[in-house]
């Protein structure tokens, strides 16, 4: 057993050139043969990249879907996002629980199943789903849910469970999904009609610097959320002097109710690696990089296959489309389920085999990036938005959309509403527009942009959905007026403590912190100036917080204390005699009462 | 009648006390501003009259610390936390991460150095149940304002209880407030 450990992570790792920087597809790869990353195994990786054992470890223990203790042959991740909880997450989590006889976060003794939960696994418009293994579950119920054990426990094999497949190229033998796109509006830019190689041979006509010049003058802005001028960044990285430059793709979509991307990878992966390697040309890169989320793992095979079928018809490889020095491939890197790896300098970090630290900025990426050179992180959008304006011209791109911000914008709508799916808007649409395509029912607050941007009510439905205004990566998360807005805040808060590296303070003990005055309120404890406490917290956290993650995560909080202030005014008040209710005194000193064996005698 | 200040230290190492004390000649002006009722300082064993101010140093670590600052709360117009174990539980809040039975048996029953053959652990009627962790004062009762330190610079205290006795919003400088 030890022998057959030691030959067959030495092959693993002779496979990735014994490459250090390829520390997450190695690791990968030892989780799926043996269902852990055991101690020996951390130790014989180590000493194949010859690095030291606590950078495997370090690796091993942030990203969640590495554990050193050993999982079952089959791993069931039940999605615990808000929306999964809207469509009866509870539900589903008790059938499981009751059928596998095991709580979550546990294996059956067997050692085949182990039942744990995830966080928003990008499916939200087809929720409750789950992932098993690579295997994406959809429109879970408690009854298909214990079927799809029963079936499990016959034959161990996630692919079975899929029999209806789901349109477009979900249904492609590669990927073999039944995963929906639920693509309800077509637009000009995204979703029209796509001929490989139309946008490249344009770009190569033109030098580089009039390639970066289009871009710009297009108005492109980076469709991630943060909404930088995409031109402008890729100017930046071709003049950084550099011997070597990279064109990296965030497709690490971890941001709750975010889906988008998900069908852009699916439907539109030509215009994608196009669009990247658009931007190897125009910054001067030889090498491009998918970052893709572990959860999407099950595109792999494919978009390994649409990259093959580019290189095989010149479109990428050496001497793209006959032009003489103009070589770019592109890889694709998986992540392992860490939503900070979303930031783009945690994601470089991941990208080089490390744990998913962001790092300092400045320098920025195109400064100093991936393996310290030159480097430019973009959207998967931003990169299919890049290739139709190649293609159709900046004119064209900039005359769509809001006055200040161009084009269109794919957006995942789900939630409270009869229609969720992915719809492609100009921008300057307004709010309410979105509720009435998505037929949103009883709506009374609507999540713009996922929890790390702003919850809205009623009076900012008239809002548009552009950057200087109601700014989205792509989430649209609709709530009807029954949701409780501060249970879905103090949801959010959870999963960002969870999902915190942990590097600096005030994100890692200020969220739980927060959290704790919203358990206060909530629970009917809360008093006046608590309120206050967390505006001003929240404002602490915001404004010392290492990256975007701290500085994004108190925004549920402060979205609901701005926009619904009288729904916390209602549930807080004074109390008397200025004692705190949530204290009790009786039950603080039970543990004490019970050591010593006997009452206090004043209480 | 002058106003009445109270003092007392819960959980706390009397250290803040003696930033109290460095206040040094100011202590006479002091005396002549303010009447000190329950303190260390006078040993009154509860407070007589209604008073200004009531300055907590340390957190809640057992059952009495927390009938004191009741009591405290019940007469007190101003409540201050003065200095780090009263505002965040501080070092004894160390071990709030440790199961109180493990605290217990460390500290009485199994450890090296401890001689305890009849296995007893202090449980006479007088001595105060401990409780299950240690609180920071401002979660057992509401708090008024907060001097923070460890131990508060006597400038500090100096400013804020002037402040509070001729009615102003107390401000504690920038430099009072950073120690690096």
């Amino acid at each position: 057993m030890k022998q057959a450990l030691e030959k067959i992570v030495a092959e693993i790792c002779d496979s990735f050139g014994n490459d250090r920087t390829r520390l997450m597809d190695i690791t990968t790869a030892v989780q799926r043969r043996f269902g852990c990353v055991s101690d020996s195994a951390i130790d014989l990786i180590a000493r194949a990249v010859k690095t030291h054992r606590v950078e495997i470890e370090s690796l091993v223990t942030f990203y969640s879907f590495f554990s050193k203790e050993e999982q079952g042959k089959v791993v069931i991740r039940l999605c615990d996002d808000i929306v999964d909880w809207m469509k009866g997450y509870q539900q589903i989590a008790d059938a499981l629980v009751k059928e596998l006889g095991i709580s979550i976060g546990e294996t059956t003794s067997d050692g085949e199943i182990t039942l744990t939960r995830t966080p928003c696994i990008g499916m939200s418009d087809q929720a409750p789903a789950a992932l098993v293994n690579d295997v994406a579950v959809t429109y879970l119920t408690p009854e298909r849910a214990v079927k799809m054990v029963r079936e499990l426990r016959k034959h161990l094999d996630p692919h079975q469970l899929v029999t209806v497949l789901g349109e477009g190229n979900n249904s492609n033998p590669l990927v073999h999904s039944m995963v929906r796109n639920n693509i309800r509006q077509k637009g000009a830019v995204l979703f029209a009609d796509f001929e490989s190689g139309t946008a490249l041979k344009r770009t190569l006509n033109m030098t580089p610097e009039s390639v970066i010049g289009e871009i710009k003058a297009s108005k492109l802005r980076g469709r991630g959320g943060a909404g930088f001028p995409t031109g402008l960044k890729w100017e930046f990285a071709s003049k950084t002097k550099a011997d070597r430059r990279f064109i990296i793709c965030n497709a690490d979509e971890g941001e709750p109710g975010t889906f988008k991307d998900r069908v852009l990878l699916t439907e539109r992966a030509e215009m994608l690696f196009e669009g990247m390697t658009i931007a190897g040309y125009a910054v001067g890169a030889e090498l491009g990089i998918l970052y893709l989320r572990g959860e999407y793992s099950y595109l792999f095979s494919y978009l390994n296959h649409v990259l093959e079928t580019r290189k095989n018809s010149g479109l990428l490889g050496n001497s793209i489309m006959g032009k003489q020095g103009f070589n770019f491939d592109i890889r694709i890197q998986l992540g392992a389920g860490a939503y900070v790896c979303g930031e783009e300098t945690a994601l470089i970090s991941s990208c080089e085999g490390k744990r998913g630290d962001p790092k300092n900025r400045p320098p920025f990426p195109p400064q100093e990036g991936y393996m310290g050179c030159p480097t430019v992180v973009n959207n998967v959008e931003s990169f299919c938005c890049a290739s139709r304006i190649m293609i159709e011209g900046a004119k064209w791109f900039s005359a769509m959309g809001s006055p200040r911000t161009a084009g269109t914008k794919a957006l995942s709508i789900s939630g409270d509403c009869r229609r969720p799916g992915v719809y492609e808007v100009p921008f300057g649409t307004k709010a309410s527009d979105l509720l009435e395509l998505c037929e949103a029912e009883n709506p009374g607050a609507m999540l713009i942009g996922g929890p790390c941007r702003q919850m809205i009510g009623p009076n900012r439905f008239g809002g548009i959905i552009c950057y200087d205004d109601l700014a989205t990566g792509g989430s649209i998360i609709v709530f009807n007026k029954a949701r409780n807005k501060l249970e879905i805040a103090e949801h959010y808060l959870d999963f960002f403590i969870e999902e915190s590296c942990g590097y600096c303070t005030p994100c890692r003990v200020g969220l739980v912190l927060l959290k704790k005055y919203v358990r206060k309120v909530v629970s009917g404890a809360g008093e006046p100036q608590d309120l206050d406490k967390m505006l001003k917290l929240s404002n602490m956290i915001v404004s010392t917080s290492r990256c975007g993650l701290g500085q994004a995560a108190p925004n549920p909080v402060l979205g609901a204390l701005n926009n619904f202030r009288e729904l916390y005014e209602s549930m807080v008040s004074e109390r008397k005699h200025g004692l705190q209710p949530d204290f009790d005194l009786t039950s603080a000193v039970v543990d004490s009462e019970l050591f010593v064996g006997r009452r206090s005698l004043y209480v | 009648m002058k106003p009445r200040i109270a003092t007392c230290s819960l959980a706390g190492c009397f250290g803040c006390h003696m930033s109290i004390l460095d206040i040094d000649e100011r202590i006479l002006k002091l005396a002549e501003l303010v009447d000190f009722d329950r303190s260390p300082i006078n040993d009154f064993k509860h407070i007589t009259t209604r008073c200004a101010v009531g300055i907590i140093e340390g957190g809640c670590c057992n059952e009495e610390n927390v009938h004191v600052l009741h009591e405290f709360r019940e007469n007190c117009d101003n409540l201050v936390s003065l200095g780090d174990c009263a505002i965040s539980g501080g070092i004894p809040a160390l071990r709030n991460n440790i199961p109180l039975e493990e605290c217990l048996e460390t500290a009485y029953l199994n450890n090296p150095g401890i001689y305890n053959p009849s296995g007893i652990v202090p449980n006479d009627e007088e001595i105060p149940m401990i409780l299950k962790k240690v609180y920071p004062c401002h979660e057992v009762v509401k708090i008024d304002y907060y001097i923070p330190g460890c131990p508060p610079p006597a400038d500090a205290i100096w400013d804020v209880l002037t402040a509070l006795l001729e009615g102003r919003a107390p401000v504690i400088a920038y430099d009072s407030l950073k120690y690096d």
